[in-house]
């Protein structure tokens, strides 16, 4: 089997020339192509993110002095940020972070890689789909970023871009800046969504022979329901952008009360997308974190059903849940009181996954990889962020806490404490299957450890300076008598989130000089029994020999007592005859 | 420890607030306690050794069913709890004679006080121990009336109405911020409540809510406002120009 398959990896390789550089590298309609252009574009975008974040800190913590570094851009004060600036650059870094960042790497990346690889499919269903799907996403990329140079700035309403200020030009300062936002953003719901149609289809029906739904990896399963929510959420802010621009532009009043529109309309259509995309945002990471650590506890999955249906539960439940985003919104408070209900349900799945994941390391024998260290601190920084969304469940709580740092608190424990550090760990876990080396492990521990310290220190005391009750996206904390108290924090952060920043260098030298020089990469060097695994590293066009691989049983066969090895390839035929050990 | 940190509550429901917070507070914190120490205790104890082999289980029902339920039930307790308090604060306010109607705008609090028609800007007086209803608009973007010690937070928005109430325990002058984006001149947007003992008030209204009474001193207060957030540079567009939402306000 293992010879067959390298003999077909060199006929592979042969097609790629035949393919010319385009094809192979750029225009692709290679899944695995795909998903690294996806990982690529998406780190790449981080830095601009991280950067973006790092002005927001300057200011805060030192308002109104010039940012190091920053005069070229802002000439005019000598690279002091103006509060028109200040607005436009929370607002990009969130959209940047959450459109070009997390769902590229999660959902266009590890998508786009895993699903046919570890369902054992040559391919997604439609590949050329999916190459207009990259390609698309990219020109919605270039208009985003098109943005900074316009006049009168990009867009500055905040990431939610709450109606009217975003609606009319002069209410903010930003026209064109503003527009481009909507565009890049519609343009970037059609990209997602031929992306998941073809997620949803591959995942129905290409698996390989014996590969059950209940046999599915539960990153699959992951992917599989965060491909649904986009497929229904999406569309939801690709028309309210619609709407949103046709007020800007042609006069329309879907959300301007002058003409007979509705604020609140606004706010309605955007968190029934924002709430699924919470979901679609950890959902991925939660997937990611449910593969690495029974393979680094040597263990199966603990309680693998409840894993999967709980992700189920989260996937209907995030429908009914959004408007815990608008408790002080002057919607009706019976309705609030409904949200409350869904709110407070929807942490019963996520509960269920924790102690799961906790059963999983449950008499295991664990070893310490940098994949497992960052799916541990996923496991650890969903905690404390889901934990915290409880306070906000609670209405009356909620109208204290709204909109102050605790939110921020919160929902960056759940998207860099959970969605990144499960993209490190995926990054980690499957770089060598991806690029076919080894990356530096010694780089990488010390990239994960100050990391994880540095984002302790950051937002942590975010909980502190919110609970004090400092608002989020205020200028300068100084204009407040309340605050003044507290601003050593917005120091004390500030100085923690620039060692953060500079961490990340480590994780980029690592990246490249791992992808250039790296240690070349075995087939299997995790000892895992998924599917991928199973094909070379990196795998040939069109991924397998020419027979698909058969599956005989449940991905996480760990430690079976009947098995020689304390690992049980899905491929591997049964032990001892049909019928032994039945599991799953 | 959270708690530490908390603005001092002064507001009659603020107290049902706060001992939600630190109910959930306790709860939150002896769940993070207990699972961070599982945690690091498997971590320890299941670590790698020589000669062992991990244990080979897909799960338990059992086990299961108590972290479905014994988390359920806490979070419909906590729902349960949580009612009371958003009813009285939002569903069932309590009759006053005293309604002060505000008017948001960027980047100021229009406030008209009781049987008076004169605008004060980022200032609004009211008697201790009276339940103060507020009627609040905005004639532009939406705005977030927040003043942290009385523990209320209630968007304005455009094109309605919303009524809010709160009672305050306590005299004194208490910082009053906008808490929704509304704008580059939303850091800075606040205004304060004076909180005044009953004779106090009566005395301030008099001297302060008849038409003739100094009239020009807080019709001059914008402009100067307006600048105030912009620190260096001047601001995109002028707040005085923003008239499209204007309709909003009758």
């Amino acid at each position: 089997m293992t010879a067959h398959a390298a003999a077909h990896a060199t006929h592979g390789t042969h097609e790629h020339h035949d393919m010319g550089f385009l094809r192979t590298y750029v225009f692709s309609t290679d899944h695995k192509t795909i998903g690294r252009q996806f990982l690529v574009l998406g780190l790449l975008m981080m830095i601009l993110g991280g950067l973006l974040a790092l002005v927001v800190r300057w200011q805060l913590a030192w308002p109104e002095t010039p940012i190091p570094g920053m005069s070229p851009f802002l000439p005019s004060t000598g690279g002091v940020l103006e509060p028109g600036q200040y607005n436009m650059a929370f607002t990009m870094h969130a959209t940047i972070m959450i459109f070009f960042v997390i769902m590229p790497i999660l959902a266009g990346g590890f998508g786009n890689y895993l699903i046919p690889l570890m369902i054992g499919a040559r391919d997604m269903a439609f590949p050329v789909l999916n190459m207009l799907s990259f390609w698309v996403a990219v020109v919605s990329g270039v208009i985003m970023l098109s943005g900074f140079w316009v006049e009168g700035g990009h867009a500055a309403a905040g990431w939610t871009s709450y109606a009217p200020l975003s609606a009319v030009p002069s209410y903010t300062g930003v026209n064109w800046g503003q527009n481009l936002w909507c565009i890049s953003l519609f343009i970037l719901g059609i990209s997602s969504m031929m992306g998941s149609i073809n997620y949803i289809t591959t995942i129905i029906n290409m698996r390989a022979p014996g590969m059950t739904l209940f046999r599915m990896p539960l990153v699959i399963w992951s992917l599989f329901i965060t491909a649904i929510l986009l497929l229904l959420a999406l569309p939801v802010l690709t028309s309210a952008v619609a709407m949103l621009l046709f007020d800007r532009t042609l006069g329309t009043s879907w959300f301007n009360p002058s003409g007979g529109g509705e604020p609140l309309l606004w706010q309605h259509l955007f968190w029934y997308f924002g709430h699924p995309e919470v979901y679609i945002l950890i959902l991925p990471a939660m997937g990611i974190a449910s593969e690495i650590l029974p393979v680094f506890s040597r263990k199966p999955v603990f309680g693998y059903h409840a894993m999967a249906f709980s992700m189920i539960a989260i996937a209907f439940l995030s429908w009914i849940v959004y408007g815990h985003h608008m408790f002080v919104s002057g919607m009706s408070p019976a309705l609030g009181m409904a949200f409350t209900v869904t709110t407070m349900i929807i942490a019963v799945p996520s509960a269920i996954k924790t102690f799961n994941w906790l059963g999983t390391l449950w008499g295991g024998r664990i070893t310490f990889p940098v994949p497992m260290l960052n799916a541990l601190a996923f496991v650890s920084m969903f905690v404390i962020g889901g934990l915290s969304g409880i306070f906000m469940a609670s209405t009356p709580v909620d109208i204290y806490i709204q909109d102050t740092y605790f939110i921020v608190a919160h929902i960056h424990y759940v998207v860099f404490g959970g969605s990144i550090f499960g993209a490190f760990a995926a990054i980690y876990y499957w770089f060598p299957k991806m690029f076919g080396r080894m990356m530096n492990p010694m780089l990488g521990h010390i990239h994960f450890w100050l990391t994880f310290v540095f984002f302790n220190l950051t937002f942590f005391p975010m909980h502190i300076i919110g609970v004090g009750g400092q608002m989020r996206r205020i200028y300068n904390p100084m204009q407040y008598e309340f605050l003044q108290h507290q601003q050593h924090w917005n120091v004390f952060i500030t100085f923690a989130a620039i060692g953060l920043g500079f961490s990340q260098i480590l994780f980029a030298i690592n990246f490249v000089s791992s992808l250039l020089s790296g240690k070349k990469a075995p087939m299997n060097p995790w000892n895992a029994n998924t599917l991928e695994w199973q094909a070379p590293s990196p795998p040939p066009h069109l991924n397998w020999g020419e027979k698909l691989p058969t599956v005989y049983r449940g991905p996480y066969e760990y430690s079976d007592p009947d098995a020689k090895d304390d690992f049980l390839p899905q491929t591997q035929p049964p032990l001892h005859g049909a019928g032994v050990r039945r599991r799953h | 420890m959270l708690d530490w940190w908390l603005p001092e509550n002064v507001s009659t429901y603020g107290r049902d607030i706060d001992w939600l917070f630190h109910l959930i507070y306790a709860i939150t914190g002896v769940t993070l306690v207990l699972v961070s120490v599982a945690l690091v205790a498997f971590l320890i104890v299941y670590r790698d050794r020589p000669g062992r082999r991990a244990r080979y289980t897909h799960g338990n029902s059992t086990l299961e069913i108590v972290w479905t339920v014994v988390p359920a039930l806490i979070l419909v307790i906590l729902t349960f709890l949580s009612a009371p308090a958003w009813s009285k604060i939002k569903m069932s306010q309590p009759p006053s004679d005293f309604v002060v109607e505000v008017t948001a705008k960027q980047f100021n609090w229009q406030v008209k006080h009781p049987k008076s028609d004169k605008v004060f800007l980022d200032e609004m007086h009211v008697p201790v121990n009276k339940v103060v209803l507020v009627d609040l608009k905005s004639q532009d973007v939406i705005h977030s009336f927040f003043v942290p010690q009385f523990r209320i937070k209630q968007d304005a928005v455009p094109g309605r109405t919303i009524r809010a109430w709160f009672e305050v325990t306590k005299p004194g002058k208490y910082e009053w911020p906008c808490a929704e984006l509304c704008g580059f001149g939303h850091s800075g947007m606040r205004g304060w409540v004076y909180v005044h003992t009953a004779e106090e008030y009566q005395k301030w209204a008099a001297e302060n809510l008849t038409a003739e009474a100094k009239p020009a001193a807080a019709d001059e207060k914008p402009a100067a406002d307006a600048a105030k957030p912009s620190g260096s540079g001047k601001p995109a567009a002028k707040p005085a120009d923003t008239k499209t939402g204007g309709k909003a306000k009758q």
